[in-house]
């Protein structure tokens, strides 16, 4: 081989004959680089995933305890004397007494409740009853009200404790903060401590949380996310209603018929633009176009179904174009080849087998418009207590409502960190709402996956 | 009537429509539907849509421009003593329709009896009050010309809503009527659906035009408001901005854009970075089974709503920088929202797409390049940061343009993230705020639309809008001509 | 040469001819299950120019990339046996594929220049081989590779233009410019002419021709007559087996095996 080489001198270059089994030290270095490159790239996915990790884990830890809630099982007995003084259980009479009215008879339980436990306390009653949810009054009139038969007998009710309480029973109130803190003390956790252990004290499952409406910032034990999550779902069903039928319309219109000039041009750049437009600039759109032009109702879902429609349609738009495309022209031109018209192959042959694709664009699009949030704060679906359900259908799109990512931004903006919870479990709701509506996206997708 | 009357009207209409067309039509052929030009269903067809099309676009048309064409013939009856100093003619409107809207409901909640509406006087009776009792807030009490421009209101509502009816249910009818009457054996029914079809597919396409000539609209017609109650120049100069709804606002804009640019800086420092070489890796390293788990959990990154980001910023990351350079640590963060955190926190968001953006452009560089590279004697990381990465270039910088658009637009993070105080800093631990959550501030508060700090909200939406779409046009223009190249 | 380095498995190769570059011995490739390339007994001669024929699908090519190890980067693509240059196992686990691609250059079926400047083209093997010590010797060795891809005199004003506006001959002719630059030992050349038109293909046979002086070329080519042309040894692979190597005027005027004789004469391909 050596004479070989030195018959080749390269304009001055010897031929280098290194063995291939020893690495010089420029390869050494360059694959020291090419290590470190790697290294850099997996480090990138691996953060992305520890986000993503963190992100759930602490999504998880916080909202869990949204889902649980302490209540008091206490018998209360129901005076005549304070409930009904005039005697003759006329419904008329009894309702004149107000939820104040009732505030001594929960002070009452609440102080044999403590007594049969054994426990020892100066406070009076009044103090024990900041263990209580506010709204337990209202609780056990709505009972009286409902069976005026009840008063004077003694009926074991399931009142909230109050906020304070039940942070303390999930270990977000500690004895710490009850420094700070004017409605609490540590007596009352003392209490707290013994009915929690002998029995009186008990914490559940919430189904309030998931069925109930918004409470007012002083009862977050009382908040739930059910009305929001209708209103949320009245959106839904005037976006599915709207951009369904408009985007698949629009997208057969600029995949199959479209002739190739200026208009359609303008209409192709102005989706792909709209679909990157701040979802912010779509929620002034439906404050000036819908409600101050218009004059649709403030906060109502119908305005936020629109104005989500709007925002969808471009994403739907483009995955229904996808599907179609992908199509092959000899479906529709062995349609057109046994005489149907255009519209007829299409109608009859191309879009029964995008449906699939579209279907879930559709759903995707629905998904990223029920966690949509900035612009239902411009039309007024923020601020706003939810504390009834609608009365119908009509009420249901018309009447003022939240949504759920809306009702969560309002429970984060409170001060009480019991709220922090709420907004915690909120968001596990809307997540769980996703994940069920991505995956069904996903099995459809697999189900009709088609290869042409 | 109700409109949601007067729309199922119009469907029952059609639904007969449907089938006398489709009668009328066999029975001109004798009952032989092979001697029609059309199918039956096709005569039915378009007796309903001409019965349904026309008067629906018209009924729609209707309940939009009525408002406006009221709200202007009333505007125009109010006489200048009976605006107030320090309020304007929009106030005064808005107050005439809140009155209108109250006796419309207090008639119907029973509170007046309904002929005595139109008598009802400002001396006799506490208007405030009795609207107060149907659920309509009025900031002061109702003066003369504003009852009476809210009387003249509701009668013309009245009358423009009979009106309206009545024209709406003719042109159903009549569509009805000439389409029946063409329901003949040789009327190319099949060609007018069809056609018909066509239109409305149009029809649905142009409502993409249609929003964006919405959102033009609105924007600058309530931006032309502002700036004719507020100097543009200080608008687009001012480093000041401190509204104050009593007047003598500065509302500069430059210490909105400032926090806006700032966080969105630092967002893009940490998703551009990680999308990018997560991207790489992805794409030139990993093993399928590696790609294919990686890259479907990053992207469910990008499919986490918006508020779940927030409220991660206000209560998670806000507090952890907190303890770290808070007072108790380094000392220069003063409260848990700060730029930092709204800008970590929106870098995470993007992460995802700026990875599967990149990810889809160095896909599109032709493995040919790869292999000539690689058939040099290029290592793997050569070839990509020397040959890949800068044919990918254009691609990727129209990625990052889209990644800082979606990073200026964005508005729950900052919300929730970046604090409240405008402010002109360097500190990236000290609070700021954008013009995104500038827009929400100044338009959910009780402030009245025609405000100049109301009205300051569509010239930050203007100005949001016109950059993100030089933006988007600009990095959709590049991703193309990038395409292009490699096809 | 030190011969103690080289480990036993390519003991077998260190008695082959004087002249032989690469020397490949029972080698089998698998894509996934499919068995693509079967026992290949192959010496490919220093300074000569080999062609590979067969019809499509036949693996000349990926027994071609088996040669500078391209096929590295088909993660489902498997190797056996050895394939040794100058004796020494390019599969072996201490060889480093880059330093090999180093030393066997590689030139493709469409011209691939990156989207640099001609110029940057051509400099980028040396710079990442750290051939040159400075800008002056960096300048030699475009000029010297330009030279010897025959497109010297067609670039040399405009060398800062980019790559990719150059005509298809242009484009390939720089891209056997560019591998050459690396100071290759063995030159692999994968179609080179299948996306040009006649006059650039007969530009880069006459430059093929050129090559044979200081390089082992391989190429491989659906076109018989641009084997006969270009080649002094030519093999003939069919169905994955190298069904006969050798002289190339001897394969196309008295070809031994009959499928070899099928083929030359058009009967299959």
């Amino acid at each position: 081989m050596t004479d070989a080489t030195s018959q080749n001198s390269v304009a001055g270059n010897e031929r280098r004959t290194s063995s291939l089994y020893t690495l010089d030290a420029r390869t050494r270095r360059r694959n020291a680089a090419e290590t470190r490159f790697k290294i850099y790239g997996m480090t990138a996915v691996g953060i992305g995933l520890v986000f993503l990790v963190i992100l759930l884990v602490t999504i998880v830890r916080n909202g869990i305890p949204a889902f649980t809630q302490t209540s008091f099982d206490m018998p209360v007995v129901l005076e005549a004397e304070a409930l009904d003084p005039n005697g003759n259980r006329d419904p008329a009479d009894i309702s004149k007494v107000s939820t104040f009215g009732y505030n001594p008879l929960i002070e009452q339980a609440l102080e044999r409740l403590v007594a049969e436990h054994g426990i020892e306390t100066e406070m009076s009653g009044a103090d024990l009853r900041k263990m209580v949810s506010s709204g337990a009054a209202a609780q056990i009139r709505n009972t009286v009200l409902a069976n005026p038969d009840l008063i004077g007998e003694t009926v074991t009710f399931r009142v909230l404790a109050s906020s304070r309480v039940d942070g303390y029973m999930k270990g977000r109130v500690t004895r710490d903060d009850l420094a700070r803190d004017k409605n609490l003390d540590a007596e009352h956790l003392n209490i707290v401590d013994v009915l929690s252990e002998e029995g009186g004290l008990e914490r559940a499952f919430n189904w309030a949380f998931i069925t109930g409406s918004d409470a007012s910032e002083s009862r977050p034990e009382q908040a739930g996310i059910g009305v929001s999550m209708l209103g949320s779902l009245f959106m839904m069903l005037v976006v599915l209603l709207l951009a369904l039928p408009i985007g698949v319309a629009a997208s057969i219109y600029l995949e199959e018929f479209a002739p190739k000039n200026r208009w359609t041009d303008l209409i192709e750049v102005n989706i792909s633009n709209l679909a990157a437009v701040p979802s912010i600039v779509f929620g002034i759109l439906g404050l000036a176009v819908f409600i101050q032009l218009v004059g649709l109702p403030q906060s109502a879902p119908l305005v936020g179904g629109l104005v989500l429609t709007l925002m969808t349609l471009p994403t739907i738009i483009i995955s229904t174009r996808a599907s179609l495309k992908a199509v092959p022209p000899s479906i529709r031109d062995a349609a057109l080849g046994v005489g149907a018209s255009k519209t007829q192959a299409v109608f009859h042959h191309v879009l029964p087998l995008a449906m699939p694709g579209i279907l879930t664009g559709t759903i995707i699009g629905l998904a990223q418009a029920l966690g949509e949030t900035a612009p239902l704060l411009l039309i007024g679906m923020v601020g706003f207590i939810a504390s009834n359900y609608p009365d119908g259908i009509t009420a249901g799109f018309l009447s003022p409502n939240s949504a759920m990512p809306a009702q969560i931004y309002e429970w984060a903006k409170r001060a009480d960190p019991a709220y922090y919870e709420r907004a915690w479990g909120g968001i596990i709701v809307l997540l769980l709402f996703l994940m069920t509506m991505n995956i069904i996206a996903i099995l459809l997708r697999r189900r009709f996956e088609r290869r042409w | 009537m109700p409109v949601l009357w007067i729309v199922l009207i119009i469907l029952a209409l059609a639904v007969v429509g449907y089938i006398m067309g489709r009668q009328r039509a066999l029975a001109s052929a004798g009952g032989d539907s092979r001697k029609l030009h059309s199918l039956p269903s096709y005569y039915g067809s378009s007796v309903a849509i001409f019965t349904v099309v026309f008067s629906l676009l018209v009924l729609v048309c209707w309940l939009i421009i009525q408002p406006i064409v009221i709200n202007n013939s009333v505007a125009s009856t109010i006489p200048d003593t009976a605006i107030p100093e320090a309020s304007s003619l929009g106030l005064v409107m808005s107050d005439v329709r809140r009155v209108a809207n109250g006796l419309d409901l207090a008639v119907a909640g029973g509170a007046i009896p309904a002929n005595e509406v139109s008598e009802i006087s400002t001396e006799d009776t506490d208007l405030r009050g009795l609207l107060a009792s149907v659920g309509v807030a009025l900031g002061s009490d109702v003066s003369e010309p504003v009852l009476d421009a809210a009387q003249s209101y509701r009668n013309l509502s009245k009358t423009g809503n009979i009106l309206m009816t009545v024209v709406v249910l003719a042109i159903a009818v009549g569509g009805f009527i000439f389409a029946f009457l063409r329901s003949h054996k040789d009327f190319r029914a099949r060609n007018v659906v069809e056609t018909s079809i066509r239109y409305l597919l149009i029809l649905a396409a142009s409502i993409a035009i249609l929003t964006t000539i919405g959102i033009v609209l609105s924007l600058i017609f309530n931006t032309i408001d502002f700036f004719t109650l507020y100097p543009a120049s200080d608008f687009f100069f001012g480093t000041t901005w401190s509204p104050s709804f009593g007047g003598g606002s500065q509302l500069g804009i430059i210490p909105l854009l400032w926090g806006t640019m700032y966080i969105s800086i630092i967002a893009l420092a940490v998703a551009v970075p990680i999308g990018l070489f997560a991207a790489v890796y992805l794409s030139e390293y990993a093993s399928p089974k590696m790609r294919s788990f990686a890259k479907p959990l990053i992207e469910v990154l990008a499919g986490i709503p918006t508020i779940v980001y927030g409220l991660f910023a206000l209560l998670t990351v806000g507090p952890l920088l907190l303890q770290v350079f808070g007072p108790n640590g380094t000392g220069w963060m003063g409260a848990a929202s700060s730029v930092m955190t709204a800008g970590l926190v929106m870098g995470i968001m993007l992460i995802p797409f700026v990875s599967s953006l990149s990810d889809d452009i160095i896909n599109a560089v032709p493995q040919a390049m790869r292999d000539g590279a690689l058939g040099l004697g290029a290592t793997k990381s050569e070839t990509v940061k020397q040959v890949v990465l800068p044919a990918a270039l254009p691609g990727i910088v129209g990625a990052i343009l889209l990644a800082a658009s979606r990073a200026i637009g964005e508005t729950m993070i900052v919300v929730l993230g970046a604090g409240a105080a405008a402010r002109l800093s360097l500190n990236p631990f000290e609070a700021m705020t954008t013009v995104t959550a500038k827009i929400v501030s100044q338009l959910t508060g009780d402030a009245d639309f025609s405000s100049p700090e109301a009205l300051v909200a569509f010239s930050l939406g203007m100005t949001l809008f016109v950059i993100t779409l030089a933006l988007n046009v600009l990095a959709l223009y590049i991703v193309r001509k990038y395409r292009e190249q490699y096809e | 040469m030190n011969m103690t380095e080289m480990p036993t498995t390519a003991q077998n190769v260190k008695n082959m001819p004087q002249n032989t570059k690469i020397s490949a011995r029972d080698v089998q490739v698998y894509y996934g299950e499919n068995h693509a390339i079967k026992d290949v007994n192959v010496e490919i001669e220093d300074r000569t120019v080999t062609a590979f024929i067969g019809p499509s699908g036949c693996g000349k090519s990926t027994f071609l990339r088996c040669l500078n190890r391209m096929n590295d980067t088909i993660d489902v693509c498997r190797v056996e046996g050895t394939i040794a240059l100058d004796g020494e196992d390019i599969y072996d686990k201490k060889v480093d594929p880059v330093q090999l691609r180093a030393k066997v250059g590689m030139v493709f079926q469409k011209p691939n220049p990156f989207p640099k400047s001609i110029y940057d083209n051509i400099a980028y093997g040396p710079r990442i081989h750290g051939l040159a010590k400075n800008k002056a010797e960096l300048d030699e060795i475009v000029e010297k590779s330009l030279r010897r891809g025959a497109i010297w005199d067609e670039v040399k004003d405009r060398l800062q233009a980019p790559g990719t506006g150059l005509s298809g001959g242009q484009q390939q002719r720089l891209c056997i410019a560019r591998a050459v630059a690396t100071e290759p030992e063995v030159l692999l050349m994968d179609e080179p002419c299948s996306a040009l038109d006649p006059i650039a293909t007969d530009q880069v046979e006459d430059l093929i021709d050129e090559l044979r002086n200081q390089y082992s070329v391989v190429i491989v080519t659906h076109s018989m007559q641009q084997a006969a042309r270009v080649s002094q040894k030519t093999a003939f692979f069919h169905l994955g087996n190298l069904v006969e190597y050798g002289e190339t005027d001897q394969i196309f005027t008295n070809p031994k095996d009959p499928r070899t004789e099928s083929y030359i004469s058009g009967r299959i391909g």
